[in-house]
Parts: C-alpha cells; structure tokens; sequence
C-alpha cells in the first residue's frame, strides 16, 4: 500500500516531526474563541495551506482524502 | 478469600524509639511504605545505609490502582531483587487498538526492539508490586538490620532543625518522637508532610470523573490494551480494557463532570454499561470500584533542606501513559545512590539538589505527555472535539494521521539533557546513550548488560584497556571490561560504539550514563567524577 496517491503524490504518510507538539500547538490556536471564530480560523488556515501547496492537482487529492474517500485501510 | 490487600503485613510493633528519653537519631527517616517509599527503603539499605520506614497502615493498598510496569521501572526492580517476580506473575502485552464509535480505526504495536532483558510494559496490580516490595524490605531488615519497617506508625508533626527533622510519631500506644537526618516524604498526592510543612503544589485541575472497575470474569478477550473514543455503550466518552493476571481486567470509563460519583459506584449502575461493552452474556465479579479525578501539577523544588519528595507527593500526572507508579520508581533510583555519598560524607549536600534538577526535568516531561493525552481524550472546547474527531476518522483512512492518535504516551525514561552531572560526550557515539541517558540493555557473554550494572560507580569499556579499580576521593569505580565481539547481533555496538571504534563509559550508581570517551584517561575520569558527585561544576557542559 503506497502512502501517497499515484496521480500527484499527495503526502499521506506521517510527515509531520513532534506529532504530539504539533497538535498542541494547533489547539492553542483556537483557545478562548467561539465556535464562529474557530470555523472562521480554520477557513483561513485553510486557504494560507492551500496557497502554500499551489498545486491544483495535490489539491483535488487532499479534497478527496479528507472527504474519506476510498476504502479504509487496514 | 482472603485477598493480599486484606492482610496486615507489618502489624504495629512496640519499638525501643518510643521508650528513649530523648529522640532516637536516625540517618534516613521515609514516609510511607507504598510502592515509592519502599523501593527507597530497600535501596538504601542494600547500599549499606539504615533507613526506618514509617507507614499509618498495615496492609499492601487495596485495588488494582497502578497496573502498567514499564521496562525501565523493571530493570529498576531487578536491581532491588524484586523484578524477576514482577515479570513471572504479569501479564506482557504489545498489541493496542483504538476504536471510535463502533470502528476499529487504528491499532499500534510496541514492537519492543530485541536485544533487552524485560519486556516494554507488563501488567500487575500495584498490590503485587507492594507485596513483593514489602517481603524483600523484611528479608533485608531480618539480614542485615538495616531496614526497618514500622506500622501503625503515623507522622503528626514535621519541625525543620538546622541539622535534621523532628518527627512526632503517632501509633495505638501513644506518640513518640524521632530525629531524622534526612527524611523523604513518600506519602502520596495527598502527602501530609507537604500539607504540614505549607508547600506548594501547583498545576491543572482536569474537569472530568473516570470510574474505575477491576472485573473479574473468564473472558476471551486477548492480551491487548483496547481503548474506545465514543463508544455506543459509553456514549460521548472515553474506555480502557487491559488485563490483569488471575482473570481480572481493567476497566475504565469516563464519565463525564457532573455526575452523582456515589450513584455511579453503584454495581447497578454499573452493570448495563459492562454488559454492553462486554456482551450480555458476560458472568463477573466486580472486584474493587473507584471513582477518581485528577490533576497534573508538582510542587515546585522537591528538596526543601533537610526534607525531600518522591513519587506523586512530589508529582501527579493523569492516568494516561503510566505515569505516576513508573516514575516514582525513577525518582528513588535516582536518590538512593545520591543520599548515601551525602550520609556518608563522600558527596556533599549539593549533589541532592541534582535529584531536585533531574526529576522535576522528569516530571515535566510526564506532565507535558500526560496533559496532552487527557486534551486529545476529553477535549475541553468544541474545536478540540472537531480535530480530535478528524483525526480518528482520518487514522481510520490514512497513516499520516495515526501519529496524532493520543490515548496515552506510553512511560519511557527522562534522559536527564543539561544535568549539572553530565560530564563529556563524545560525538561519535549514538545518541541513545549520551551523558544523562539511562544505559541501554543488550546481550552480552554470559547475560544482560543491564544485569552487570549499578549500586556503584563503573567503567564500561568496550575494546580498550583500563585498571579494574581506580578509587577517586574515596570513591570507587569498577571497570566492565566488554568487547563488541561479544555480542554476535551488534546491538552492543550499535547501542554504545556508533561510529567510534572503542568506547570508556562512566555509568552512575542509577546506571545513567555520567560521561563517555573514545579512550580511557584518569584524568578525564576523574574529572567526569567530580562532577557527577557535585564536588565540581560542569559548566560548559551538558
């Protein structure tokens, strides 16, 4: 089972160093805002990542993963 | 049955102490004889130091409590001469699966590397370890009148002197009092000696309600730790199977903040969400139940003059991770040897401020693990809840998001980075073994390296020549002479040679690493000796 997609290879296998600090960090983001706020935050994180990666085709991968499609691995 | 936790061990004796007309003098007074106090007691007293432990009760404490013995809190037993009855009645697991709502969406395996004499993690109910702890601090005392262990023995007063502790003991014939030169307060989170000395203890309070249930019942369920996120039987909360020897299984549940805990202890209560978890067929026992909250925080310096904290006095952490017990055991391992120099006067006072530096280093970092497992497990905001959902999803789907997975960051030793007792490092060499880092095990002619290993200062060599003692201000340093054909699989050369073609290590009596070269000097030794003890600072160094 490849960790990334054939097409454009999104990255899809752990990437991320200090996975444990990385996610920490992410929730202090969002500490003391509202559930509006927090939905406002992750648009624009959204759109600065999306900007960052700049490739359509990576895009339209990372779309469709975090829509879970495809089968779930075992 | 008559369960251990139902037997006095060390019923209330009279002793000479509360006769004497003026307080008895003794070197090392320990507070408590749980699994901390009594790990102290015993290593001391092996390394020729009395000690008096004094302790309310009689008994080993009831319930599972802490049941997740980690390899190096093993190794640390083994040492005590209580390790090998630990791992022959545990239980070894490997295998974890996480599950949400009804999926399995992940599941991890501690793949222990091979080449160590204890396993990553076993089982065993805290009553066990205490058990075994007391039997061997008996057997010392009967041997070598070093170690004594007193029930019904309660401290009712604290005095800091100069030169000491005043203590007054409180047992069924009255008070007594007792000078102490040192005493270590290893009397729990709730610790009565921090309460009656007016010591901090800061940290986070966690809003939330776990019960606890030891069930025992013949189930098939295998040797995994199994852990659920929004299970259908306990909706939009948290649960934990793990097995215990002699059928009994933990299990956990969340409950939630605002609960009615005495309604909840109920075994009514409790008896339709068992039944859904574990199949309405299920016949159990329920053991021990109990409701517990809690907190991450510590107090600020663990050394306060003449009095020292070990153990969660000192330190709690949640639950998650294995944490609490195991770290525990680290932080006498890292006292006994630094007391006994001090006691004896080949050390000075200033080396047990290391045991402060080292293990609130320690502490930290259980704490900073601990806290950000209960974050991922009871999210405390609606978009911690939506990440943490997403993640658990995504695992289920992709690698990448697995790392994220939090359900405990299983206990691993503190390498002890910046400690005032490292001594020179040398570059060549991996970093799992560098100066502060706990010496890895690996197979060696005839044994296990971790078994040739502590109570005293040592010079591990590896395929260089150096004298079998050398004695430093009165200290002595024994040489293991080891070479890396000894070890056909390597991992003793992987594990301490690196890139270097020959290795001189300086292990403490904790068995940490002090210092390490590429050849032997006695000058360098010497020096790396110094400042382990605390009679010189390494500064630059680190």
């Amino acid at each position: 089972m490849s960790e990334t997609t054939k097409e454009t290879g999104l990255q899809l296998a752990p990437n991320l160093p200090d996975p444990d600090g990385f996610y920490a960090e992410l929730i202090a983001l969002h500490e003391g805002l509202s559930r509006e706020d927090s939905e406002a935050l992750n648009a624009r994180l959204v759109l600065v990542l999306a900007n960052h990666i700049g490739d359509r085709e990576v895009l339209r991968e990372a779309f469709a993963a975090a829509r879970l499609q495809g089968a779930p691995m075992t | 049955m008559t369960k251990v936790f139902e037997t006095p061990l060390y019923p209330y004796v009279r002793c000479a102490d509360q006769d004497a007309a003026e307080p008895a003098r003794r070197p090392v007074v320990v507070i408590g004889a749980g699994p901390v106090g009594l790990a102290l007691a015993i290593d001391l007293a092996q390394q020729g130091v009395a000690v008096t432990v004094l302790d309310e009760n009689d008994k080993v404490s009831w319930g599972s409590r802490a049941i997740c013995f980690a390899k190096r809190p093993l190794e640390i037993l083994d040492r005590l001469g209580c390790g090998q009855k630990m791992v022959d009645k545990g239980v070894v697991w490997n295998l974890g699966k996480v599950f949400f709502d009804e999926r399995k969406v992940y599941e991890f395996n501690l793949l222990p590397e091979g080449g160590h004499k204890r396993p990553a993690f076993i089982n065993l109910q805290q009553y066990y370890l205490e058990q075994y702890l007391v039997e061997r601090a008996l057997e010392i005392g009967r041997d070598t009148g070093l170690l004594e262990l007193r029930g019904g023995n309660k401290v009712s007063a604290v005095a800091q002197l100069a030169d000491g502790v005043e203590l007054t003991v409180e047992t069924p014939e009255g008070p007594y009092r007792l000078h102490a030169d040192w005493l270590v307060a290893c009397d729990g989170a709730g610790s009565p000696t921090r309460a009656m000395l007016g010591l901090d203890f800061r940290g986070r309070v966690f809003e939330d309600n776990f019960l606890i249930a030891d069930v025992v019942m013949k189930a098939d369920f295998p040797t995994e730790r199994w852990f659920w996120f929004d299970p259908p039987f306990n909706r939009g909360q948290s649960a934990l199977l793990h097995r215990q020897p002699d059928d009994v299984w933990r299990i956990d549940l969340q409950l939630g903040w605002d609960i009615d805990r005495e309604a909840e202890k109920q075994p009514e209560r409790i008896a339709p969400k068992l039944k859904a978890m574990l199949g309405e067929d299920i016949e159990y026992e329920l053991e021990w139940v109990s409701i517990y909250t809690f907190q991450c925080r510590r107090m600020e310096k663990f050394r306060h003059g003449r009095v020292i904290f070990a153990g969660d006095s000192a330190h709690q952490v949640s639950p998650f991770g294995a944490r609490g017990a195991n770290s525990g055991l680290q932080d006498t391992d890292n006292l006994a040897w630094k007391l006994k120099l001090v006691v004896e006067g080949t050390a000075p006072e200033a080396l047990l401020d290391s045991y402060d530096a080292e293990r609130v280093f320690a502490a930290d970092e259980n704490i900073l693990n601990s806290s950000r497992s209960t974050d991922f497990i009871t999210p405390k905001s609606h978009a911690s809840r939506v990440f943490r959902d997403a993640v658990l999803e995504l695992a289920e789907h992709h690698a990448f998001a697995r790392p994220l997975v939090n359900s405990g960051r299983l206990s691993l030793p503190a390498t002890y980075h910046g400690s005032p007792l490292n001594g020179p490092d040398c570059a060549a060499m991996p970093a799992r073994t560098r100066p502060g880092a706990p010496a890895s095990d690996a197979p060696i002619a005839g044994g296990w390296l971790i078994d040739r290993l502590g109570d005293r200062f040592q010079l591990v060599t590896i395929d260089v020549e150096a004298p079998s003692t050398l004695t430093i201000d009165g200290i002595p340093v024994e040489r293991v002479a080891l070479s890396a054909a000894d070890n056909p699989t390597g991992a003793l050369a992987a594990r301490y040679l690196g890139e270097a073609k020959s290795a001189v290590y300086l292990i403490r009596p904790d068995q940490h690493v002090a210092a390490r070269w590429e050849a032997f000097d006695a000058g360098e030794v010497t020096r790396a000796l110094r400042i382990a003890t605390a009679r010189s600072d390494n500064a630059g160094r680190g």
